[in-house]
């Protein structure tokens, strides 16, 4: 300590010259250094929970029943040559379309609804129209299943009073269809109508006052100024929904279990009970996983289509 | 002072005999071993009384710290807890595994010959179904557990029988062990005939034909009647040319007329609700709806009778549904965990168990077939007498898919391939041949890969 202190006496009074920084410090200092250390946890969290899950599944989908053996596609190959399961990928394409096609227009018109009404009133309705959307689907599909329940429809019920035959809502073919999709709409178009009545609110007044001084129609102002102006939010929905769509599980799992005859199983339902329920996880994970190409495909492209329309509106 | 003071040592010598002096009862009466158990959540509300009973007794007098967590299958919660601890190889000690799952989880529990050697030498032989789902590789993987083990045999209405069918089940079968009047005519025609009169005055049978366990148990038993497989022990299809087969097929096909409309779409507890509401006249169940009908329906289940199964061309089968417990090969404390199955296992576990699910629970061995409580409940008295399986049913246990392979017949039964097959041509308009041929891509599918 002595020795310091002598030293430090001694030293001649000028600013010692600072020493160069090493790399750590120079590595340190950079913003994108900065921002990788900041973005850590979530990649941490993306990387557990997304990214480890998917490998693992795409590794399971490569063994055989019991685990013990890689066979490849193999899983993929039995399963095309499955009356059942092509029966499946009909039946998920028709419910998660039909459904999507469904939600986005019931969701557009009330989002238009919404839209014209005074700003007052317009918060308890937006409330209340969100309700479906906020209640768990599992809790809200047994209320429909009570309602649509084979023996005790309150629906039929109902029908009953103006003397219409009851409706096997669950146990016909095209009726067990139809409830599925009614549910998933009913609990789906309130996400359609928040998002298409937020784009609403964001296209400028100007455009429909000059739409309307050159004369356009309500036709021809929803055709040459909405629509153009929802266009990525469109995209963006119809995509988000059609991926949560077709990984369905609960609705399809409470209402009909994938019944009568397997005609109402997606591939999520589906994926369970051949994987889990049957102890065919290979299998399962090979159902679930199915899709994935096509829908990773069709994401890269509206992706694309919305990141260009940004850069022309941008440029 | 010095002198005269204990040394600091002494002193710190002397505190700590002390304390383990004073502590030492307690530390000789705490259990050393922690055991930890999942068991199914029993349906009857009072069910699991028995289990946490018998759990604190052996537990007490083994010094053994048993946790029980019971876990429901309501959305499959117990099969997914399973399929987790297997992945993950930790988890509970104890596991209660549904039928099929012994077999897919064969490889990772440890064997239990040596508690269910000790246990047969005691009762006799185990029941066939409850062997058959349990015994993989040759050795006992699991111990068959009274506790949630059901038969489903015919629950009746013995006043809509009597009345629209000309049938006294009551009389034919007894709360006795023997046969009455007309119990050898208890067959499938009679049944066939049976359902049609009850169709006619608006009571019709409440048959599930859905993918659930109910209608694939009873369904099972049918087509085991008619010695209608559709596999051999190999898992290789027997289906081509198999007059049994379409036999039987021919013969649901006709009962499916006479049955509610929309049986294509019940679950397990559409039949219960049949029957405790009076629309039904008969329900393959196990007392479960009867005990929900004396509470809500009493005038409904002072009417209820449990009978055995009706017989076909190659016998009796009783549709039975197995629980069973296994100990998980990286479990911790694996002999504790024999030891306590062996324990809930023996007679008077058994019949404390049985007692306490009001009769529900039925005991893997058929020595165990004679528990009071099935001649004492009611009412009426003596309305679940032939709920166990008795030797005067002349009848054996049934499970769906047997005797193929465990692996292949699990995903038959969990698919529910007979109910389908059946639907095929009843709902869906095939002829039975396009139905046969469906039903043998498809086994021929499961065993791939």
């Amino acid at each position: 300590m002595a020795s310091d202190a002598t030293i430090a006496r001694n030293a001649p009074t000028v600013a010692p010259r600072a020493a160069p920084p090493t790399t750590l410090q120079k590595m340190a200092r950079r913003r994108s250094t900065v921002a990788f250390l900041l973005t850590l946890p979530l990649l941490g969290v993306i990387g557990g929970l997304v990214a480890w899950p998917a490998a693992y599944a795409i590794y399971l989908s490569t063994l055989n029943r019991r685990m013990t053996a890689f066979i490849g596609l193999e899983n993929y190959a039995i399963l095309l040559d499955n009356d059942t399961f092509r029966m499946v990928i009909w039946q998920s394409c028709f419910f998660a379309i039909t459904a999507v096609i469904l939600k986005a227009l019931i969701g557009f018109w009330l989002a238009h609804m919404l839209h014209h009404i005074p700003t007052k009133g317009q918060r308890i309705w937006r409330g209340m129209l969100l309700v479906p959307w906020v209640i768990p689907p599992a809790l809200s599909t047994l209320g429909w299943w009570w309602m649509f329940e084979p023996s005790y429809s309150s629906i039929n019920w109902l029908l009953s009073v103006f003397s219409v035959p009851p409706v096997p809502w669950l146990g016909e073919k095209w009726w067990a269809r139809i409830s599925v999709i009614i549910v998933n709409v009913w609990y789906g178009a309130p996400f359609f109508m928040i998002m298409y009545l937020a784009a609403l609110k964001s296209v400028p007044d100007q455009l429909y006052e000059a739409a309307d001084i050159d004369g356009a129609t309500g036709w021809q102002r929803l055709r040459y100024v909405t629509l153009p102006m929802m266009r990525n939010i469109i995209s963006i929905t119809v995509l988000f929904s059609l991926i949560v769509t077709f990984a369905n599980y609960d609705i399809v799992r409470v209402l009909t279990n994938g019944g009568p005859r397997d005609l109402t199983h997606v591939f999520a339902s589906y994926a369970f009970q051949v994987g889990v329920l049957s102890g065919n996880i290979p299998r399962g994970a090979a159902v679930s996983l199915f899709m994935f190409p096509l829908l990773a495909v069709i994401a890269y492209f509206v992706l694309r289509g919305i990141n260009q329309r940004t850069k022309e509106i941008g440029a | 002072m010095a002198d005269t003071s204990l040394p600091r040592r002494g002193v710190l010598a002397a505190g700590a005999g002390l304390a383990v002096g004073l502590h030492a009862p307690a530390v000789f009466g705490q259990a050393t071993t922690t055991l930890r158990c999942a068991f199914w959540d029993h349906w009857v509300p009072t069910g699991n009384g028995a289990l946490r009973q018998l759990c604190g007794q052996w537990g007490e007098r083994n010094r053994v710290n048993v946790q029980l967590d019971f876990i429901n299958t309501t959305g499959n919660q117990l099969q997914l807890t399973a399929a987790a601890q297997a992945q993950s190889r930790s988890g509970h000690d104890i596991i209660s595994l549904s039928p099929w799952d012994v077999g897919t989880y064969a490889d990772q529990l440890e064997p239990v010959d040596d508690v269910m050697n000790r246990l047969i030498a005691k009762y006799g032989p185990a029941n066939q179904v409850a062997e058959y789902l349990a015994k993989h590789r040759g050795g006992w993987r699991a111990v068959p557990a009274t506790s949630g083990t059901q038969n489903k045999p015919a629950l009746c209405r013995f006043d809509l029988l009597q009345e629209h069918a000309g049938l006294d089940v009551r009389a034919m079968w007894p709360a006795e062990n023997r046969k009455g009047p007309g119990a050898d005519e208890w067959t499938w025609d009679t049944f066939l005939r049976a359902a049609e009169a009850c169709h006619k005055a608006n009571v019709p049978f409440g048959l599930p034909m859905g993918q659930f366990t109910d209608a694939v148990d009873w369904v099972g038993a049918l087509f085991n009647s008619y010695g209608a497989r559709v596999t051999d022990e190999r898992g290789n299809p027997t289906i081509r040319n198999n007059q049994q087969l379409r036999q039987v097929m021919e013969y649901a096909v006709r009962l499916a007329r006479f049955l509610p409309n929309d049986v294509w779409a019940w679950d397990d507890a559409s039949n219960n609700r049949a029957l405790i509401s009076g629309r039904s006249a008969l329900v393959f169940n196990p007392p479960s709806a009867w005990a929900v009908a004396k509470r809500d329906a009493p005038q409904v289940a002072e009417k209820c009778w449990t009978i055995p199964m009706p017989s076909g061309p190659q016998g009796r089968f009783i549709a039975y549904l197995p629980w069973n417990s296994g100990i998980w090969s990286f479990g911790r404390n694996k002999t504790a965990a024999k030891n306590l199955l062996e324990f809930l296992t023996e007679r008077d576990s058994a019949e404390t168990t049985t007692n306490t699910s009001n009769g529900y629970d039925i005991p893997p061995f058929a020595s165990m077939s004679d528990f009071k409580v099935w001649e004492t409940e009611g009412p009426p008295v003596g309305t679940i007498f032939n709920y166990p399986l008795k030797p005067h049913h002349d009848a054996r246990p049934s499970i769906a898919f047997a005797p193929a392979p465990a692996e292949l017949a699990g995903q038959m039964y969990i698919q529910a391939l007979n109910t389908k097959v059946i639907a095929r041509v009843a709902q869906g308009g095939e002829t039975i041949d396009q139905a046969l041929n469906w039903l043998e891509r498809e086994i021929n599918n499961m065993r791939r890969g």
